[in-house]
């Protein structure tokens, strides 16, 4: 490999994509609205910053696709030695982080080269980063996350009290319920990877899916969908799947 | 009976009591059965002619339009390319569908859609009246989005973005391809089909070359700056096939000028690469008869109701899978499938009156990096007012151990039997 491209390689491998978009969102409008405005904000920073599929380094870095950049790392541009060690010391460029840097530059990272007073209004601030949000990809292009805390498996499933162990579940809500899990899991009962989870005993379908809802378990698949089922939820499962062969 | 959940007590008010399921159409309509006709048998449509079928129990007069006698699955064609699965193991037939569900398959293709008279028009001739449609035709690749390329170079530079006879036209070239060749990729913009698609082709690719032609180079010209999984994909390239791949985004090779078949040279901003092999993933928009019927935007997708994926420009149909705008769903099979569902009950509880349920959403796409080097991301969504909205989300590590990418890669064998079977019976 050449030296820049490889420099270009190893300097993305250290990034940790951190696109977090969990939560309440505002509506697509309001946002298009939001991230207008801050385009005419924009103007100001455009003496050193470029977006956009030209964007270059000018006096500035370009700023696309910072969002879950590390502080510091594009390949080609000098930062000052404050924003590199800020890097280092685990900023990640993210909607809150920018923000903060946007209200007072010198304060936030001391010692950066970026000679600019701040944007004193919160709305404004607001507007600006939801303006150069628009310049990194979205969750439908890249669907991620940072990387969690690594997982430790348990030392078993923990017993769970009896009058979750008895909630009567609905077999036809569990049947529609599992038009989901029929996605990996077969209906047939054949297990290749994916563990069959057919005739199961619902006790036990039901202790096993709380301790993926409570973190007991690993696999993040399974975490997330217990995590999306109430108790009721999971004892319809329970006993529709209890009486597939 | 417990149920919590206020969209399920909503739900299940209006028809009270077991059997909330079942084909209620013909009781409560005593007459013709309702018809839907889905176009598109693919991850989206299989899917909800399936369970539109299934569910309803006859009660419905599902018809399937789609060309092809056998679909192959883009989903694991990567794995083709690597020498992991044949061809064979990633190609279906719709005769389950047929003879388990009661589908009338019809294999054609639907060039027309009369949104008055609510009919569909056939390539073969006539037409096929329908009360509800779903329309689930993939994507259309714009191959002008690379200048240079079009429909007759893709079979000196295949784009294998649509599995079967493509898939196998790329295999055969990078079989080919000379001692230390280049094989070169151009990248799709978003948004587009399976965004971790193109960089589990190029783990597949390294692995392939790494046996059969191992000082082979690999260049990715992208024409974005990031992609999904990128530190992951990253880290095992310099792991497993250390040297061999370079990923350029725009801004080192400043923007891809234009691509020549005959020589097989793609020139960018920067320099100009020969590719002895070279694959050529173009932007993408909906299949070509959604926009026929008037229900793409200027984005060159559809739009949908995020709770039912009825189409934004007409109530009677659904658009599902990569056609449609799904908000933070990325376009998957996945997504697809599950989207599929979504779309089915709600077909159902207007055609016959079952019942609705609050609808759920959910994708995980797996990739493989190397032999038993299995990654995944995944998240659950809801539908909100404008959108369908990532709620929750995951995705494997970087200096994940050997056992744990192991079981992903198994996960991901186990999920494809499961989803396929899903999808087809
Ligand atoms: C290389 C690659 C790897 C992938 N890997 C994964 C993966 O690991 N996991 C995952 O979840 N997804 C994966 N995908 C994405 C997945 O294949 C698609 O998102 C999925 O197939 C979309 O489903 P669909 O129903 O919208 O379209 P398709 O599955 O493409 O189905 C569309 C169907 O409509 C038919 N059709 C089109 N026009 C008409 C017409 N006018 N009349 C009648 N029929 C018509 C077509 O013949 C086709 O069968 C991958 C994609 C690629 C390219």
């Amino acid at each position: 490999m050449s030296g820049v491209r490889s420099g270009v390689l190893s300097g993305i491998l250290g990034i940790a994509l951190a696109i977090a978009w969990a939560g309440s969102l505002p509506s697509a409008q309001a946002r298009d609205e939001l991230a207008d405005r801050g385009s005419k904000l924009f103007r100001q920073c455009q003496s050193c910053h470029q977006v956009g599929p030209k964007a270059r380094h000018a006096v500035g870095p370009y700023l696309n696709n910072i969002f879950g950049r590390r502080a510091g790392t594009l390949e080609g541009f000098r930062y000052s030695d404050a924003m590199e060690q800020a890097g280092q010391d685990g900023l990640v460029w993210d909607e809150a982080a920018l923000a903060a840097f946007i209200a007072d530059p010198p304060g936030t990272v001391k010692g950066t080269r970026m000679k600019f007073r701040g944007l004193k209004d919160e709305a404004d601030r607001t507007a600006l980063v939801a303006f150069i949000r628009q310049h990194s990809p979205g969750p439908s292009n890249i669907p991620e996350t940072p990387p969690t805390a690594p997982v430790h498996a348990s030392a078993g499933d923990p017993d769970l009290p009896e009058h979750i162990l008895s909630i009567a579940g609905d077999p036809a809500y569990g049947e529609y319920l599992s038009s989901e899990c029929v996605t990996c899991h077969q209906a047939s009962g054949e297990d290749k990877g994916i563990p069959s989870i057919t005739s199961w005993p619902a006790r036990r379908f039901v202790t096993v899916l709380h301790a993926y809802r409570s973190k007991h378990r690993d696999n993040p698949v399974m975490r997330s969908v217990a995590a999306s089922l109430t108790d009721e939820e999971i004892a319809s499962l329970a006993v529709y799947f209890e009486t597939l062969e | 009976m417990r149920i919590t959940r206020r969209g399920f007590a909503k739900g299940a008010a209006a028809v009270a009591g077991a059997g909330l399921l079942t084909g209620m159409g013909r009781a409560a309509y005593g007459q013709a059965r309702p018809k839907v006709v889905v176009i598109g048998g693919g991850a989206g449509g299989a899917t909800a002619a399936r369970y539109l079928a299934k569910d309803s129990q006859g009660g419905i007069d599902v018809t399937l339009i789609e060309p092809t006698k056998a679909y192959y699955t883009c989903f694991f064609s990567n794995l083709y390319l690597g020498g992991f699965r044949s061809l064979e193991s990633i190609g279906h037939t719709y005769d389950k569908l047929a003879s388990d569900f009661g589908v009338n398959v019809v294999h054609d293709w639907a060039i027309g859609i009369d949104r008055d008279a609510k009919t569909v028009a056939l390539a073969g001739g006539g037409s096929v009246p329908y009360d509800k449609l779903v329309v689930a035709p993939g994507i259309d690749l714009i191959y002008d989005s690379v200048p240079g390329y079009s429909l007759e170079a893709s079979s000196l530079m295949p784009h294998a973005w649509k599995a079967g006879t493509q898939t196998a036209l790329l295999k055969n070239k990078i079989a080919a391809m000379r001692e230390g060749g280049t094989f070169a990729m151009v990248a799709p913009p978003n948004p587009y089909r399976c965004p971790p698609g193109p960089y589990e082709r190029i783990s597949m690719v390294a692995h392939l070359l790494k046996q059969s032609n191992p000082t082979a180079k690999i260049v990715v010209i992208d024409p974005k700056e990031a992609f999904s999984k990128q530190a992951l994909f990253m880290e095992g390239w310099e792991k497993h096939y250390p040297g061999m791949v370079e990923w350029l985004p725009a801004s080192i090779h400043g923007g891809i000028e234009s691509v020549d078949p005959q020589t097989g040279e793609i020139v960018t901003g920067l320099d100009t690469i020969k590719a002895d092999v070279a694959n050529i993933i173009p932007a993408q928009k909906a299949g070509r008869i959604a926009e026929a019927a008037g229900l793409t935007n200027e984005s060159g997708y559809c739009a949908i109701e995020p709770a039912t994926m009825q189409s934004k420009a007409d109530a009677n149909i659904h658009v599902i899978g990569d056609a449609c705008i799904a908000g933070d769903m990325p376009k998957s099979g996945f997504s697809a499938n599950s989207q599929a569902k979504v779309a089915a009950m709600a077909i159902r509880a207007d055609l016959t009156g079952s019942s609705k349920f609050p609808p759920r959403f959910s994708n995980t796409c797996w990739s493989l990096i190397a032999t038993d080097d299995g990654v995944k991301v995944g998240a659950r969504y809801e539908a909100g007012e404008e959108k369908i909205a990532s709620v929750d989300s995951f995705i494997s590590q970087t200096g994940e151990d050997a056992a744990l990418r192991k079981t992903t890669y198994e996960e991901s064998v186990g999920w494809y039997e499961g989803i396929t079977a899903d999808m087809f019976g």
